[in-house]
């Protein structure tokens, strides 16, 4: 494929399409939409971690003035869990529907049990304590340790692993060579075991619906998700509606990061509103998206490297342990399968378990489970790198996987530009930079899949010359300048003339979610297919009104030109010229392409970090921050910074601060951003962005996915750089000012004695 | 209980409305006036989603009540631009990139207005520690601060 070169608006720092309408207040996020004879709806949730329902009695709760509707497990579509996994991309409905509401047994605080729709929000919460629901409370398993031991309660009866039931509801295993003879060819091997908390996504946006059902069964969604065909779907799943009886409306969607590529409210407004023959609005409260939405998991791990003295890695084995909450479906394959991919491993077994235990189901965040995986095998590394007396840059560079290296998870790397980020890595003035007293650095590299998939784009002429192009997907970090920027190059014109619509359900084609890295790679093709469509028609046109052969016009510049004065001497056609004559040339111009699309390939990032330590009070400060990363190509190269600069920064959260604290009896303590502490700006650094492009070949842009990757590597940099600063080895996440001061204490204690 | 009736001033237009006495500002400003560009993150006054100004002072509009409005003047980001004309911070915000979702923006802008009208050359800290009432998930705050730095930079050439 060619790649476009020489270019006026790719590689741009335009204004976003959708821009002027989120600096002024205008934007219409999920919660900002209201109807006429609109009513709430709210959620009555479990106050246990585990328990089995025993009956629920809702009659008193819908007697009470004002209350409209209340559904239950009842009227929610069940899928019997012995008929087998009935699959909606990654998620299985079995679980689904029994994660928006619980069916017989609630397996976390949070867990929905009922929901009521009433006129207003206050009578709704009070008709959910109206609700008389009987449980028989049962043992709980919250971390993984307790989750895996022998006499654990078992969340989910049915499930066995090894022939018994067991809380392990699935394995993973990447294979490659026979580690055994690996490691006998190991001179150096470390084998560590490392912990990582469960953290939120943590978009400022609850979620939010508004649902509309009218008397002949039509529903009208409006609601912030990752995919509105997903919800469409899930939410056609779990109420009996056909998907094309619903009409699924993307708000714009403040933060998702992965969590909202599934459902909680859709399904219980649909039916409420279904029953109650009114609009229903739902919005979270942050303590509700706190105890029952998301997190990522957490982890147990064990990773072992060995290497030859001269630095060659030549075997490695990870076993990875993921918290999958209340359901199966932990990232696994993330961690398992992203961890060893930098480097070209002889001998490799990665394995990974999925651990149920009473917590929230997991929702995808962000690269999910590679970050995870990537503490471990990059922590190694670096004591590795240490053990052997080689910079861990060196070390990364002497095993780092190039084209043609077969990675653990299996397939053979096509040209990447791991290396390129390393080699920037040992290049960046920071690397060089002096340190002071109590501060250290350290670097870690990472790596995901990155993702294709289906995407459906509209390109149409308007009448006066301008573009309107209309995909699929949810901008959820600037999507729509990056496909401004490439219609614009295309069709010749400037990016302002280039409108960028989200469509719905009902008038765009089917595109899958808002995730995996995958939405420009994928909405840039088919988009770009779209585009060369319309130009073929505006060459076509040209040389219908010129009366020469279509293959006779080029298109240059926003206008159609003769290729050349044999062609015939011809005033060009502008795009404007052509729209206008459209209606008697042969109609209306545009253009549409359904594609599932191909060859996206993974991303490499490499990171630097320095810390210092205040050791009076164990806190950690990050005080400088580099990320490197293969971006492909930097459509927008402001976004591009913007997810390398984000996911920096949400790693440095994980790494120093957030986890969840539990209260005796296995309730989420700190369901708010007072407690559950993320990276306020204070915190902060610059963070600096160097963006290495190395064109994918199998993209007209160039294109690679570049949202996921920067997560990927920070805890690792972070807990590289504190044992820089202190010569202490952190193995457990976070690496908050309790944990630091004890390591601390401990460490003047081991001096003294 | 009865509706209180409250009357005040947003972004320069009197306005008056009904709230419950329990209600907050911000759901005044969201559900009763359509003021929706002020946006509820966490209700408790953490996140800075709802940033608006009380006669010239930021304040987190889930944390005052709606009656409080009585007589006061409330500035919201609907009133940051003139028609068509961006406030400088606006146009430096698109311009730096300072926003992904968009969610966080609508604080982020107020807030950063009434730290200029306060102190039109803050240091790059002084940004960063006003502006540690407003969390933004998406982007890690460089392109915040430099956009802030940026605006504050042509103002004070505005000025001059």
């Amino acid at each position: 494929m060619n790649l476009v070169t020489n270019n006026k608006w790719i590689g741009q720092r335009t204004i976003r399409p959708d821009g002027v309408d989120k600096v002024t207040g205008r934007a219409a996020f999920a919660a900002d939409t209201n109807m006429p004879g609109m009513i709430w709806g709210k959620v009555l949730r479990s106050p246990h971690p585990h328990a089995r329902i025993k009956s629920i009695d809702t009659k008193k709760a819908e007697a009470l003035p004002g209350v409209k509707a209340v559904v239950t497990s009842r009227d929610i579509v069940d899928f019997p869990i012995e008929k087998g996994a009935v699959m909606l991309g990654i998620q299985d409905m079995r679980w689904m529907c029994r994660n928006v509401m619980a069916r017989d047994k609630v397996l976390f605080p949070g867990h929905p049990v009922a929901a009521v729709a009433a006129t207003t929000e206050a009578i709704a919460a009070e008709a959910c304590k109206l609700i008389e629901v009987d449980y028989e409370v049962l043992p709980f398993a919250i971390e993984i340790d307790d989750a895996l031991k022998p006499d654990a309660p078992i969340l989910h009866e049915f499930n066995k692993f090894e022939g018994k039931p067991s809380n392990i509801c699935g394995k993973l295993e990447h294979k490659k060579g026979d580690i055994a003879e690996g490691f006998k060819k190991a001179e150096v091997v470390i084998e560590r075991t490392f912990t990582t908390r469960p953290v939120h996504q943590g978009y400022i946006e609850p979620h939010a619906c508004l649902i509309s059902v009218a008397a002949d069964g039509k529903a009208t969604i409006w609601s912030s998700s990752q995919g509105q065909f997903m919800v469409r779907a899930m939410t056609a799943y779990l109420t009996g509606i056909p998907q094309s009886d619903i009409r699924a409306i993307p708000a714009e969607i403040g933060g998702g990061f992965g969590g909202k590529t599934i459902v909680y409210l859709e399904p219980l407004a649909t039916l409420l509103a279904k029953k109650s023959g009114r609009p229903v609005k739902m919005v979270m409260t942050r303590e509700e998206v706190m105890r029952a939405t998301g997190p990522t998991s957490g982890s147990k791990m064990t990773v072992k490297i060995g290497a030859t003295r001269d630095g060659k890695i030549v075997a490695a084995h990870g076993i990875f342990y993921l918290q999958a909450g209340a359901f199966p479906g932990s990232p696994i394959r993330g961690a398992a399968g992203c961890s060893f991919a930098p480097y070209d491993i002889p001998h490799a077994l990665s394995e990974g378990f999925d651990v149920c235990s009473n917590r929230s189901k997991v929702a995808a965040y962000r690269a999910p489970g590679a970050p995870i995986g990537a503490f471990a095998v990059e922590c190694v590394m670096d004591e590795l790198a240490s053990a052997l007396k080689i910079d861990p840059l060196e070390f990364r560079l002497k095993n780092a996987a190039k084209e043609g290296t077969k990675a653990v998870h299996g397939p053979v790397f096509p040209r990447i530009g791991y290396i390129e980020t390393l080699q920037a890595a040992k290049n960046h003035p920071h690397y060089k930079a002096p340190l002071g007293k109590f501060q250290g650095r350290g670097v870690a590299s990472g790596f995901w899949f990155n993702a294709g998939g289906e995407s459906s784009a509209q390109v149409n002429i308007t009448e006066d010359g301008n573009v309107v192009v209309t995909t699929g997907h949810p901008d959820i970090g600037g999507s729509r300048a990056g496909i401004a920027n490439i219609c614009a190059e295309l069709l010749g014109i400037d990016y302002r003339r280039v409108s960028v619509i989200i469509g719905d359900t009902q008038t765009v084609g089917f595109s899958n979610l808002t995730g995996g890295s995958r939405v420009l790679f994928a909405s840039a093709m088919v988009v770009t297919q779209s585009a060369e469509k319309v130009i073929q028609t505006l060459r076509e046109r040209a040389a219908k009104i010129w009366n020469i052969d279509p293959e006779a016009v080029k298109w240059e510049n926003g206008a159609a030109h003769p290729v050349s004065p044999n062609a015939g001497q011809f005033e060009p056609l502008t795009l404007q010229e052509l729209a206008e004559k459209a209606p008697s040339q042969g109609g209306p111009i545009g253009a549409g392409v359904q594609l599932n699309t191909q060859g996206a390939e993974g991303g490499f990032g490499t990171h630097i970090c320095d810390v210092e330590v205040d050791v009076d009070l164990g806190i950690v400060r990050v005080i400088r921050y580099t990320t490197i990363q293969d971006v492909g190509r930097a459509i927008h190269p402001g976004y591009v910074e913007g997810q390398l600069q984000g996911g920096a920064v949400q790693g440095i959260g994980w790494a120093l601060n957030e986890e969840y604290i539990y209260t005796k009896d296995g309730k989420v303590d700190n369901p708010g951003f007072l407690d559950y502490r993320m990276p306020v700006c204070s915190d902060m650094p610059m963070i600096d962005c160097e963006l290495v492009e190395v064109p994918n070949p199998k993209h007209p842009q160039g294109v690679k996915g570049v949202g996921e990757v920067p997560l990927v590597p920070v805890m690792a940099a972070v807990a590289n750089a504190v044992h820089n600063a202190l010569r202490i080895r952190f193995y457990d996440l976070p690496l908050s000012p309790p944990r630091v001061s004890a390591a601390l204490d401990a460490q003047v204690q081991r001096a003294a004695e | 209980m009865a509706k209180v009736h409250v009357t005040t001033t947003v972004n320069g237009e009197p306005m008056e409305f009904l709230c419950e006495p329990h209600e907050t500002m911000l759901d005044a400003l969201r559900n009763s006036l359509g003021l929706t560009g002020s946006k509820e993150g966490c209700a408790s006054g953490d996140c800075g989603a709802c940033s608006i100004t009380v006669d010239g002072r930021l304040i987190c509009s889930c944390l005052m009540l709606a009656v409080e409005a009585e007589g006061h003047q409330i500035g919201t980001i609907e009133g940051m631009s003139h028609g068509e004309t961006l406030h400088p911070l606006q146009q430096k915000f698109l311009e730096h990139a300072a926003l992904q979702c968009g969610i966080c923006t609508s604080g982020m802008l107020v807030a950063s207005e009434a730290l200029l009208k306060k102190n039109p050359d803050p240091t790059e800290e002084e940004i960063r520690f006003w502006l540690a009432g407003n969390l933004c998930r998406c982007t890690g705050y460089d392109k915040i601060v430099r956009a802030v730095q940026d605006a504050a930079a042509e103002m004070r050439e505005t000025a001059r």
